[in-house]
């Protein structure tokens, strides 16, 4: 009896041993030139470039590992100068913007210009895709009509504006500060939705309890439901092509071969179709979406 | 439920994962807490200490908890660590308190009768006491159990894969399917790793006949029955 | 660790204080909600919990139910929910309630379980009706454990109520639901501290409660035994 007791014991003890060290292992960090760490940001269309880049890099060899849906830029971008994650799916306004609050540059090639010069040491972009995908102004069709509201500069008329949009974009230069400092819309009042203008942010803007929300430019959402993109003359949201964000040390003439290819490929009518797959009716895997894109454009 | 066949192979993997961020945080915290437990069960004040002290950590919302651990112990944004510590921690709270409460109850006739037949106290601790809290020790490490289970689902919110993203993946796409095969994939490993306790319960004490009794007295215990002399749960747990 | 003197000037700045965003704002938002979600769990957990204590009946699958409603993830639900009845306070109301069911059901039943057969008998051999048993000796009797059930289950949502923001709404999971998309460091600190504050100000009070509702039913053992609470699970 106490001799089994203690042997059960021991090996109880020798199972938790390898139980804890096996939870330790495996350091994500770990430098490996033929690993990659893939990560994306928390929508669903970051996720399916960055599996775009995941598959693609794969098929020509690579080891990646990926951490997807990791949040706001606030919470990846330190993951990257760590080393936590490698490569990224980025959006160049938003990305300089980052970096440089100040920055003027609005057209696709002043933004691609001064991101060079803003972006930290250790880190670069790649060769910019013509996709795009910005953050959008939108009301539903009845308040634009009811209340002639085409541009964002017009929102100034509803006295009190209710924005609707991620937490982040309360503070972001071309959210709620711009809507008061670039359009003199003075009187906001942000409704915080964490879902990345996705369907709990329509729902809100359709059942009136915001007047206008934050939705990313390529969600079918918009033209599903008849929604108006305010315009934007002052450029307070920057020009926004996918392009990758690299550690640099990761950035092999290989490596950056590659995704040149995918860059090249991509264009904004593939985000809008990519997102239907995923977001739409079919709620495909984001990589299932990746893989066929890759399968269809001949990269793998 | 066509979306749930067809993206097995994912749902598979988020459960597996989602098992291994949740035993190791119950296993850590469970073998933590005994020793610690023990020791307060022999020194009334560091029992009250911990009591309390456990009751306040409950309250820490688990969110803050894993974004906030990087800055405290130096480990990085989005490593799945930072939920097993946090989760470890909560899973050492509740159970050191059952294990206080478990070894407080055995009796002290019972530890003098094993001192009079020449135990050393190491002996007495592993051979009689460990044995005597066993059943009592089960029914925390259940309630542990599911309660860490529930708790990883939030580790979704900052990244870190598991049964949960589909709680976030659904929300984010308009997709009720998406949530409940989460939700019921969640149930069924709490079911699973209950079962599994009560195996191991009943492997590693053939004398205790465990019924539902236990675990639902403590929690009722935990929830409730703070007037309740942690003896009469004991008894409870061991007799029935 | 500046991550702690940046959170102490966080509930310092006195603008934290004041206007739509503010702690006292916040902290009303949160007592809402957890006081909302109480009494939905009170209208279900009081008559079902003092139905099973007096008769001894459902007790097993009162206990099977608690059970699977624990393994319950809140998160998961309260997506669910959402999705289901639109941004609101219907959806996180009733995440929480089922939350909340558990716990509070098994202080009542307990509570009423608590309390001597040979009480209810001299009561019975006196002539009182099972309804005035349940309220005059029952109930009194039984109320500290009763208390205690509430007492876990409010901790329990105060530290779980910070979900609602995720869906949109307010409370100080604000603080922590924006704090972390803006990698607000600090702010989020601030709103854990908050929600820890506020779930240790509760526990005070029913403490007190607690010891008061046991002087009243059993003078003659009154500080026996401290009261005490533990919520089983916090979440997010």
């Amino acid at each position: 009896m106490s001799v089994s007791t203690r042997r059960r014991a021991a090996v109880a003890g020798a199972a938790l041993a390898a139980v804890v060290l096996a939870a330790c292992g495996g350091d994500p960090t770990a430098s490996d030139g033929d690993t990659i760490t893939v990560g994306s940001a928390g929508f669903n269309e970051n996720e399916i470039i960055a599996e775009i880049y995941a598959q693609a890099l794969e098929a020509e060899g690579y080891t990646v590992q990926r951490q997807m849906q990791i949040g706001a830029r606030e919470a990846y971008i330190p993951a990257l100068e760590n080393g936590e994650i490698d490569l990224i799916p980025e959006y160049s306004g938003n990305l300089l913007l980052f970096f440089d609050g100040e920055s003027t540059a609005t057209t696709a090639d002043e933004v691609d210009e001064a991101l060079d010069d803003a972006l930290p040491e250790g880190l670069e972009v790649l060769e910019e895709s013509p996709a795009e995908n910005k953050d959008s102004y939108n009301v539903t069709r009845e308040l634009s009509e009811s209340e002639d509201i085409t541009a964002i500069r017009d929102l100034a008329k509803l006295g009190t504006v209710r924005v609707g949009g991620n937490p982040e974009f309360e503070t972001r230069s071309y959210g709620v500060p711009g809507l008061q400092d670039v359009y003199g819309v003075e009187d906001v009042e942000f409704v915080s939705i964490s879902d990345s203008g996705g369907p709990a942010t329509v729902n809100a803007l359709l059942d009136g309890d915001v007047d206008v929300a934050n939705i990313y430019s390529t969600t079918p959402s918009i033209v599903a439901n008849d929604l108006v993109t305010l315009e934007d003359p002052e450029n307070l949201i920057a020009a926004q092509n996918v392009v990758p964000l690299i550690n640099e040390e990761k950035a092999t003439d290989e490596l950056e071969d590659i995704l040149d290819r995918i860059s090249a490929e991509l264009t904004t009518e593939d985000l809008l179709a990519l997102n239907e797959r995923v977001d739409g009716d079919e709620k495909a895997a984001p990589a299932t979406a990746a893989q066929e894109w890759l399968e269809e454009k001949g990269l793998i | 439920m066509t979306w749930a066949w067809d993206n097995r192979s994912i749902v598979i993997d988020l459960f597996l994962v989602h098992a291994w961020l949740s035993i190791v945080p119950i296993v850590v915290g469970f073998v933590l807490a005994v020793p610690v437990g023990w020791y307060a069960s022999r020194h009334p004040r560091l029992r009250g200490v911990l009591l309390s002290g456990g009751s306040i950590l409950y309250t820490i919302p688990s969110l803050p908890l894993f974004v906030l651990l990087p800055g405290i112990i130096g480990t990085g944004f989005l490593d799945p660590l930072n939920v097993i510590i946090a989760l470890s921690i909560y899973a050492f709270a509740i159970m050191v308190r059952t294990a206080a409460d478990a070894f407080t109850a055995v009796s002290p006739a019972v530890l003098d009768a094993a001192t009079a037949t020449g135990y050393s106290s190491a002996q007495r601790g592993f051979l009689v006491e460990l044995p005597l809290a066993g059943p009592v020790l089960l029914a925390g490490v259940r309630v542990v159990s599911v309660s860490t289970i529930s708790l990883v689902t939030v580790g979704a919110l900052i990244g870190v894969r598991n049964l949960g993203s589909l709680f976030t993946s659904g929300y984010r796409r308009d997709f009720t399917t998406e949530i409940l095969v989460g939700v019921v994939a969640v149930v069924l490993l709490a079911l699973l790793l209950d079962a599994l306790l009560v195996l191991l319960g009943r492997v590693l004490m053939p004398w205790s006949v465990d019924g539902p009794g236990a675990v639902g007295r403590l929690w009722q215990r935990l929830s409730g029955r703070g007037t309740e002399r942690a003896s009469d749960v004991a008894a409870a747990g061991g007799r029935s | 660790m500046s991550v702690v003197t940046d959170t102490v000037d966080w509930l310092l700045d006195a603008d934290r204080w004041s206007g739509g965003g503010g702690v006292p704002t916040r902290v009303l938002e949160h007592l809402g909600y957890t006081g909302l979600t109480m009494l939905g769990a009170a209208a279900v957990a009081v008559p079902l919990g003092l139905y099973i204590g007096h008769t001894g009946r459902l007790r097993s699958a009162a206990i099977g139910l608690t059970g699977a409603l624990r393994a319950l993830p809140t998160l998961g639900v309260l997506t669910w929910f959402t999705l289901l009845l639109g941004l609101g306070l219907a959806a996180p109301i009733l995440a929480l309630v089922l939350l909340a069911v558990p716990p509070l059901l098994a202080g009542i039943y307990s509570g009423v379980e608590s309390v001597d057969p040979q009480t209810v008998d001299a009561a019975r051999a006196q002539g009182m009706t099972e309804w005035q048993i349940l309220r005059r000796v029952e109930v009194p009797i039984g109320l500290p454990l009763m208390i205690g059930g509430l007492r876990s289950a409010t901790l329990q949502v105060v530290a779980t109520a910070t979900v609602a923001a995720y869906v949109s709404l307010g409370g100080l999971g604000r603080y922590i639901f924006d704090g972390q998309a803006r990698r607000d460091y600090p702010e989020m600190a601030a709103g854990a501290v908050l929600v820890v504050a506020l779930a240790l100000v509760l526990d005070g009070l029913f403490a007190l409660a607690q010891a008061g509702a046991q002087r009243a039913a059993r003078p003659s053992e009154h500080r026996s035994t401290a009261p005490s609470s533990t919520s089983s699970s916090p979440t997010t």
